[in-house]
C-alpha cells in the first residue's frame, strides 16, 4: 500500500514536471513568443524592448531554468494586462470555478447514479431506456448549444434565471445544470455498465444460489462494488471540468478560471495563460492522484496487491 | 492457468477467443445480426451515412450560395413560422444568408476534421502504441510515460491555447487534433498488442510454427483493427465536438467559412431575437455527435463479444 502511494506520488510529480517543460515550449511552437504577446501593429523598437523585458533574447536553456525556477515558487511573472503578478489572479479565480464544477458533479451524481443503477437492474424497462436515453443525449450535446438554449428558454423567454453574472444562489442555477449534463450522460452509461458487469459475476450467483435475500444481494454486493469504478471516474471528470467551463464561463459571464482563459486569450496574455494552464494541470493531477488514493482505501484488491 | 480445465480457466471459453479466430465473416454476420435486433444502430449508420453524403454533395443539394448575403432578407425567422418563407427553409443570418445551406456545407468542416484528425491521429497512435507493445522494456515505459503525461492534463484547456497560438485555419484544427489525440490510439493499441500477444490463439500459432511476420498479420493486426475502429467512431464524434467548441471561441476555421461552429458564435449576439440563428447550427452537432455515438455503442458491441454476456 505504502509503496504503490509512494510511486503514485512520484509519477503525479513527474508528470507536473512535464506540465511546466510543456507550458515552457507551448508559447513557443509558433515561432518568436514575441509575435505572440505583442499587437501585430507594434513597431521594431517596441518588439525589442519587450524581448529584451521578457528575457526572450536569452539562451533557450536559461529561459527554461528561468521559467522553472519561478514556477516552483509559484512565480510565472506578470500578466501582460493587468501588469501585476499571475499566479495569485488565477488562483483568485478558482473558488467560482469550484463552485460551478461542484455544483454540475451534485446534479449529474443526484441524477445518473439511480438511473444508472436500475437500468443496471433492470434493462429493457421504461426506466432504463429513459436512462439510456438521458445517457447518450448527455454525451451528445454540446455544452456552449445547451447554455444558449437554457439561457433563451429560462432566463429571456420565461425569466426564471438571470442569463449571466454570479450574485445570488439563483445564478448557478442554469450553469451548474449545463455544466453537469454532460457528466451526467456518461455516468449514467458507466453506472448501467459496471452494474451489468458485477450483475454477472460468479459471487453475486453464489449469493443467489445461497439463498440471500435480493435486497442484500443489490445493497451490499452490487452496489458496494458498483461505486468503487465510480469514485475514479467521479474524481477524474471532475478535473476535467475544469477545462470544460470555459465555454459555460464564458456564456454565462461566471467570473472562474475558464473565463479568464477566454479573455487573456483575447488581450493575448500569455504569461496569464501559461499560469492558468500550470494551475488546472497541478490541480487535474493533485485530484486524481487524491482519486487514486482514496480508491486505493475502498478497494482492498489493490490495498493488500503488494 | 494452462493446468486448468478449459471450462475453469477464465482466460478461455469466454467466447472471445473463439470468435477471434472465426475471424471477420463470423463478426459481420453477427453484426448483422445485432443490427436487425438493435434499432439504434441502424439509426446511427443511417444518419451517418447521410451526413458524409450531404457533405460530399453539399453543392448539389444546398439552395442557395452558403456566402450569398441579402441583407433585405436578414434574419428572417424559419419558413414554419409566420414571417418564414420556404425560399430560406431554415431561416437566415444577420447577414441574410440561408442557414439551410450554410449548414449542409458546415458538413465539410466538421466531417473534414472528424476523418483527417482520426487519421492523423489513429495513425500515428497505431505505430506509436505497436512499438511501444513489441518491443517493451525502457521504450514501452518513456513512451507510456509520455503518454500518461498527454492524457492527465486538461485536454480541452491546452487545445484551446494551443489553437489560439497557431491561429485560425483548417489545417491547423486538423493537425492539433491529430497530435493531441494520438495517445488514446497509442494505448489502446499497446494493451491490444500486449493483450493478442499473451492469447491462447497465438501461442498456439507460434506452438505449429507460425513466423513472427505471418502472427503479425494474421493474428495482430486483425484483431487489433475492430478495438481502434470502435475508439475512432468515438474520437471522431468528440473532434467535431471540440472543433465546434473552438468555432464557437473563435478559435477555429476563419470567420469567413461556413461552419458550425462559426455559426454558433455568431448566432450567439442575435439569441434574444433571432435565436434560430445559434439553435440550427448546434441541433446539427448534436444529431452528428447522436448518430456517432451511436454506431460507436454498436462497434462495440460487434467488435468486443466479452460484453455479449452482459448486454442481454
Amino acid at each position: 500500500m505504502q509503496k504503490y502511494l509512494l510511486s503514485r506520488l512520484l509519477q503525479a510529480v513527474l508528470i507536473l514536471f512535464g506540465v511546466l517543460v510543456l507550458v515552457f515550449f507551448m508559447v513557443r511552437i509558433a515561432g518568436d513568443p514575441v509575435n505572440l504577446m505583442v499587437p501585430r501593429e507594434a513597431s521594431e523598437e517596441y518588439r525589442e524592448e519587450f524581448r529584451n523585458m521578457m528575457g526572450f533574447n536569452r539562451p533557450l536553456l536559461v529561459q527554461l531554468a528561468d521559467f522553472m525556477g519561478g514556477a516552483l515558487v509559484g512565480d510565472f511573472g506578470n500578466s501582460l494586462h493587468f501588469k501585476e503578478p499571475a499566479m495569485p489572479m488565477v488562483v483568485h479565480r478558482l473558488p467560482a470555478t469550484l463552485e460551478l464544477a461542484g455544483a454540475g458533479m451534485i446534479m449529474a451524481i443526484v441524477v445518473a447514479i439511480p438511473l444508472g443503477l436500475i437500468g443496471g437492474f433492470r434493462p429493457g424497462t421504461w426506466i432504463d431506456s429513459l436512462g439510456r436515453f438521458l445517457g447518450l443525449l448527455g454525451q451528445s450535446t454540446p455544452s456552449f448549444w445547451l447554455a444558449l438554449l437554457m439561457i433563451f428558454f429560462f432566463a429571456v423567454d420565461l425569466g426564471w434565471f438571470p442569463s449571466f453574472g454570479r450574485d445570488s444562489i439563483k445564478s448557478i442555477i442554469l450553469p451548474g445544470f449545463v455544466m453537469g449534463f454532460g457528466g451526467m450522460g456518461a455516468l449514467v452509461r458507466l453506472t448501467r455498465s459496471a452494474t451489468m458487469e458485477i450483475r454477472g459475476e460468479d459471487y453475486i450467483r453464489t449469493a443467489r444460489s445461497k439463498g440471500l435475500l435480493p435486497k442484500t444481494i443489490y445493497i451490499k454486493h452490487v452496489l458496494r462494488n458498483v461505486l468503487i469504478p465510480l469514485v475514479s471516474v467521479i474524481g477524474v471528470s471532475f478535473g476535467y471540468s475544469l477545462g470544460g467551463s470555459i465555454y459555460i464561463e464564458t456564456i454565462f459571464a461566471w467570473p472562474g478560471m475558464g473565463q479568464l482563459v477566454q479573455q487573456a486569450i483575447g488581450w493575448r496574455d500569455y504569461p496569464l495563460i501559461q499560469a492558468i494552464a500550470v494551475f488546472t494541470s497541478v490541480v487535474v493531477v493533485l485530484m486524481s492522484l487524491l482519486t487514486d488514493v482514496a480508491y486505493a482505501f475502498i478497494d482492498p484488491r489493490i490495498r493488500y496487491n503488494d | 492457468m494452462t493446468d486448468l480445465a478449459p471450462e475453469m480457466n477464465p482466460e478461455r471459453g469466454t467466447g472471445l477467443q473463439v470468435d477471434e479466430e472465426r475471424g471477420w465473416r463470423a463478426r459481420l454476420a453477427y453484426g448483422r445480426k445485432l443490427l436487425q435486433r438493435d434499432k439504434s444502430g441502424v439509426i446511427g449508420l443511417t444518419i451517418f451515412i447521410v451526413l458524409v453524403l450531404t457533405a460530399v454533395f453539399a453543392p448539389q443539394i444546398a439552395p442557395h450560395d452558403p456566402e450569398q448575403q441579402n441583407l433585405r432578407m436578414a434574419k428572417t425567422p424559419p419558413a414554419w413560422t409566420a414571417e418564414g418563407t420556404w425560399e430560406f427553409p431554415l431561416g437566415t443570418d444577420n447577414l441574410g444568408r440561408d442557414l439551410l445551406s450554410r449548414i449542409i456545407f458546415g458538413t465539410r468542416v466538421s466531417l473534414a476534421v472528424g476523418f483527417l484528425g482520426v487519421l492523423i491521429a489513429g495513425s500515428l497512435g497505431m505505430l506509436v502504441g505497436a512499438i511501444a507493445g513489441f518491443v517493451g522494456g525502457r521504450v514501452d515505459n518513456i513512451i507510456m510515460g509520455g503518454i500518461n503525461l498527454i492524457l492527465a492534463l486538461p485536454y480541452l484547456l491546452f487545445v484551446v491555447v494551443i489553437a489560439s497560438i497557431l491561429g485560425r485555419s483548417l489545417i491547423n484544427v486538423i493537425l492539433i487534433f491529430g497530435f493531441t489525440d494520438m495517445p488514446i490510439f497509442a494505448r489502446v493499441t499497446r494493451g491490444e498488442v500486449l493483450r493478442i500477444r499473451e492469447s491462447g490463439y497465438v501461442e498456439s500459432a507460434i506452438s505449429v510454427g507460425a513466423g513472427r511476420w505471418r502472427i503479425l498479420f494474421d493474428h495482430i493486426l486483425p484483431n487489433l483493427i475492430g478495438p481502434l475502429i470502435t475508439v475512432a467512431t468515438f474520437e471522431m464524434s468528440g473532434m467535431i465536438f471540440y472543433e465546434a467548441g473552438l468555432g464557437f471561441l473563435g478559435l477555429s476555421v476563419p470567420p469567413s467559412v461556413p461552419s458550425w461552429g462559426n455559426m454558433l458564435s455568431a448566432g450567439r449576439k442575435y439569441l434574444t431575437t433571432s435565436p434560430w440563428i445559434a439553435a440550427f447550427p448546434g441541433f446539427a452537432i448534436m444529431i452528428t455527435s447522436l448518430s456517432m455515438n451511436l454506431l460507436g455503442d454498436w462497434l462495440r458491441d460487434v467488435m468486443d463479444p466479452r460484453l455479449r454476456r452482459t448486454e442481454r
